[in-house]
């Protein structure tokens, strides 16, 4: 068997097995979705009127659900990814992961068996709180087939990068606690994004720390992507922020992954 | 030396005379600690191999190396003719471990953890289910098959464990201290277990901490000792090595303990708990001539115990120090056996 047979098997055979984690014991997944819904809910129903109003321009709170949206899903992706942080940890811990290294298998297909179920994860996630955007108002204006392709790619590539980053994270973690405070940033990060406010609404001293971190530009690329906004120099950092943070992930977790276990 | 008696296994074709593993000054330190400290083994194809020693001895160390979990720091390796360092995934692909820590996906079940084996081992799928239900029927796990491997008892998790080790038709076996944490029945189970597969051709390199097991199940014994071979041979030549085999006789009264000291010459007294301590390599014709010689002087002792050589006999014999070895080698002459028997006759 070719090398990229082998790698190709042996990752789908991981990946089966991390669905079988998933499908058996999917409260952890479930946990995490709770919170961008809940901060989606929160945002429209409690702090709507507030912010809208706050947003200039007569936008009443349809106008806020289809700014928030597109935040909430990029926050949906560093939520399930936490998750990733966790059970990477978790299994790391286990012996079965020390039978895989003394097993003729190829090295990369725990790591990456993680990696896809996770990001398939994540596309459901996704989804779901896409859902319940649409079912409280959210409607895409113009969006072409194209965009909404372009906005699912934007998504995938985006929890590629955030996945191999938290694999990273669970790898160096001890424990799953550990593992899940590491990942926090995950969580985070989109809170000071303008995935809540506009940028130019906060104060001078803060704009850098929301521009410059992933969040933002993806969010404004997938604002455009889905409501027709400016992107501008958005969609390259973007695809810039979701390469670097891949590559990162990948050579972080290889290299710890490819370490002597204690 | 070794091959003279070693077994010949049946398949094993021209591969008689290699060697499963041979080891040349293995080295492995963790910081300042040093764990093994120049490792040479040599363990032909075919045998039971026993590397013996206490808790921190190193043997884990060991067959994380051998298994290629870590590197060694020094010193070379072969394992199934390949070089550890030089080509892992060729040692990989004839090993098979099962390691101290339970080796198996505790959320999924018995039996998706065996199918997990076959696809890995890229078993087409029907030959995948065959090879699984086999080896779950044969270790007794078909009833749990369907539960979550977390809920299995430790000699269940340990019988899995093995079972998905197997699923490869591995050539070379490690088993990292098969049986500690096992109740009784387990440990005879997995004894059990292990002599089938020996007999089906297999080599194998098992750790533990008893000297019985060892005893019960190698053709060899390595005895490891601060990150070294302190002695290596078969269970009857490390026997042999040991001096710590006695009969202890206890008394109440002092005037029965001072008779059997009479009676007795070759002993060593212990006056304080009136204790006596004849060396005995705990034969029933030894025995027999100590009760002899008992009845014959009209001596009764409160209580009699048979000590045979065990582990902690082995390390203070072969490393030459602390109290025990000390104790039971005080009065002990070059051949005191013989001269016992004569005593009491």
């Amino acid at each position: 068997m070719s090398s990229l047979a082998l790698a190709v098997r042996d990752s789908s055979t991981m990946l089966r097995r991390n669905l079988l984690h998933a499908r058996r014991y999917p409260s952890l997944t479930l946990n995490l979705l709770l919170t961008p819904i809940m901060l989606l809910l929160l945002f429209v129903y409690v702090f709507g009127d507030v912010m809208s109003a706050g947003m200039g321009g007569g936008a009443d709170r349809s106008a806020y659900i289809a700014y928030l949206v597109p935040g909430l899903l990029l926050m949906t992706v560093g939520s399930t990814t936490i998750g990733t942080a966790v059970s990477v940890s978790n299994d790391m811990t286990e012996g079965i992961i020390a039978r895989f290294r003394t097993m003729a298998i190829h090295r990369g297909s725990v790591l990456v068996g993680h990696v896809v179920g996770s990001v398939l994860q994540s596309v459901v996630s996704v989804v779901l709180v896409g859902g319940v955007g649409v079912a409280i108002g959210f409607r895409s204006v113009d969006a072409t087939a194209l965009e909404w392709l372009a906005a699912f790619g934007l998504l995938t590539m985006f929890a590629l990068a955030l996945t191999w980053i938290a694999v990273g994270m669970g790898m160096v973690s001890p424990n799953a606690e550990a593992a899940s405070n590491n990942a926090m940033p995950l969580i985070f990060l989109p809170l000071i994004s303008s995935a809540f406010v506009p940028v130019d609404a906060m104060p001078g001293w803060f704009r850098p720390v929301a521009e410059y971190q992933p969040f933002t530009p993806a969010i404004e690329t997938l604002r455009g992507l889905l409501l027709g906004t400016e992107i501008g120099v958005n969609g390259w950092l973007a695809l810039g922020w979701c390469l670097a943070l891949t590559l990162l992930g990948y050579f972080w977790s290889k290299s710890v992954f490819d370490r002597d276990p204690k | 030396m070794p091959s003279s008696v070693m077994p010949t296994p049946r398949e094993a074709g021209g591969h008689t005379s290699s060697a499963a593993v041979s080891t040349t000054g293995l080295r492995k330190s963790y910081g300042d600690k040093t764990v093994l400290d120049g490792v040479d083994l040599h363990i032909p194809a075919g045998s039971v191999f026993a590397l013996l020693g206490p808790n921190g001895a190193g043997k884990t160390t060991v067959v994380k190396i051998l298994s290629t979990l870590i590197s060694a720091d020094g010193g070379q390796a072969r394992v199934a003719g390949h070089d550890i360092a030089a080509a892992p995934d060729a040692v990989r692909a004839a090993i098979g471990v099962t390691g101290q820590f339970s080796a198996v996906d505790g959320l999924i079940t018995g039996e998706e953890n065996m199918l997990l084996m076959a696809d890995l081992h890229h078993l087409p799928r029907s030959e995948g289910r065959r090879v699984a239900s086999e080896l779950l029927e044969r270790f007794d796990l078909v009833a749990a098959a369907k539960k979550p491997a977390s809920t299995y008892s430790g000699g269940m998790k340990r019988r899995l464990d093995i079972a998905m080790t197997l699923v490869g038709d591995p050539r070379i076996i490690f088993l990292d201290e098969p049986t500690t944490g096992l109740d009784p029945r387990s440990r005879h189970n997995m004894w059990q277990i292990i002599r089938e597969l020996v007999t089906g051709g297999v080599t194998v390199f098992l750790t533990t901490q008893y000297l019985e097991e060892a005893d019960q199940l190698a053709d060899r014994i390595a005895v490891l000792n601060d990150g070294r071979i302190a002695a290596e041979g078969t269970a009857e030549e490390l026997k042999r090595l040991i001096p710590g085999g006695h009969v202890r006789l206890r008394f109440s009264d002092p005037a029965a303990y001072r008779n059997a000291c009479l009676a007795l010459r070759e002993v060593t007294r212990d006056d304080e708990a009136l204790a006596l301590q004849i060396p005995s390599d705990g034969s029933q014709r030894e025995l027999r001539s100590l009760l002899d010689g008992l009845d014959a002087a009209g001596i009764e002792a409160d209580e009699l115990t048979v000590h045979t050589p065990d582990l902690d006999d082995v390390f203070f014999a072969l490393t030459g120090g602390g109290d025990k070895a000390g104790r039971s080698n005080t009065s002990n002459p070059s051949n005191p056996s013989n001269q016992t028997k004569e005593t009491s006759r």
